[in-house]
């Protein structure tokens, strides 16, 4: 086994699968944890038909129109999150309710499979994916030890996948019209991310501007609610007409 | 019947997973993205772009929405 190429793929896959599984807790917390698991496993085989279907050919699979489509539906559904998020926590606060059912979630069909939370999922799972199982194939390919550069990749999902099991009920916690904002600015700073790299590009720091993507958004966020409750006080003096009913709706 | 059920079903979940409840967001994106490739083209820096429109498209459909909304 060659070790360098081991922790190599381990440590290039680790920051994908961080990506990755950072976007399956938050629509499972938010949304629907069966949904979630369902896309993720679908990305998950969907990709493992790729790399046996085409094995090395993977590597020249173009990944910028996939980041931009993908980064460009993920911005818009953060941003209607984040929105509704913002809406919300205004409207009723951060805290749980007493008697209040815990969490508000109008937007996840009842009853029904949640097909957003899926699609969600699915298609963060799968395109990260697709990062990796590259990363796999140019690395292990050019070192001649594809063997060692699967081992580093399976390493890095099964460890981070271990964490993210130990931790995702504290997150479940969080009440979700909060979460829902913050989750909102996580997939807008993804979106914002892949659809400009999709775009060609080149982002100051590469992979850390979502280190500050992520919190720009959530800030933004923070510092509207402050205005948005200002906002309604103001036209509930000046009596505007309450043509919108609720901060909710559909997604 | 059912299969013209499942493509209306299939095109309302499109419709709501990138429109939602304000359109204006989902076009302000599209403008946002071609500025963005228009600026990279033209050798401009342009990751500053996307980011600045993700504030201003918030903080407008906000305002928007909070003066509707009580």
């Amino acid at each position: 086994m060659n070790v360098t190429v081991t922790v190599t793929v381990f440590l290039a896959a680790a920051i994908e699968v961080i990506e990755m599984v950072a976007i399956v807790v938050a629509v499972g917390a938010t949304r629907s944890w069966r949904a979630a698991l369902a896309g993720a496993g679908g990305g998950l085989v969907v990709l493992a038909a790729l790399v046996a279907a085409f094995g090395t050919a993977l590597r020249g699979v173009p990944i910028q129109p996939i980041r931009l489509v993908v980064g460009a539906l993920l911005l818009v559904f953060g941003l209607q999150w984040l929105r509704k998020g913002v809406l919300r926590v205004a409207a009723q606060g951060w805290g749980i309710g007493q008697g209040d059912e815990d969490v508000d979630d109008s937007d996840v069909p009842q009853g029904r499979f949640d097909w957003t939370g899926f699609v969600l999922s699915f298609k963060g799972v799968s395109l990260e994916g697709l990062e990796i199982a590259v990363i796999v194939v140019a690395v292990g390919g050019a070192a001649g030890a594809p063997g060692s550069a699967v081992i580093g990749a399976t390493a890095a999902v099964i460890v981070l996948a271990v964490i993210a099991a130990g931790t995702y009920r504290y997150i479940a916690r969080i009440p979700r019209r909060a979460l829902q904002l913050f989750v909102g600015a996580l997939l807008s700073a993804f979106g914002t991310f892949w659809a400009a790299e999709g775009l060609g590009v080149s982002w100051p720091g590469s992979d850390l501007s979502l280190l500050w993507l992520a919190p720009l958004y959530a800030c933004t966020g923070l510092v509207l609610l402050h205005f948005v409750r200002g906002w309604q006080s103001s036209a509930a003096v000046t009596g505007t007409p309450d043509r919108a009913t609720s901060p909710g709706g559909a997604g | 019947m059912i299969v013209v059920r499942w493509i209306r079903a299939f095109v309302d979940f499109w419709i709501d997973f990138i429109v939602g409840d304000d359109w204006t967001v989902p076009v302000t994106v599209l403008v946002a993205l071609l500025a963005t490739w228009g600026l990279d083209r033209a050798g401009v820096p342009a990751w500053w772009l996307l980011p600045a429109t993700v504030v201003g498209v918030t903080a407008v459909g906000l305002r928007r929405a909070a003066r509707t909304t009580r």
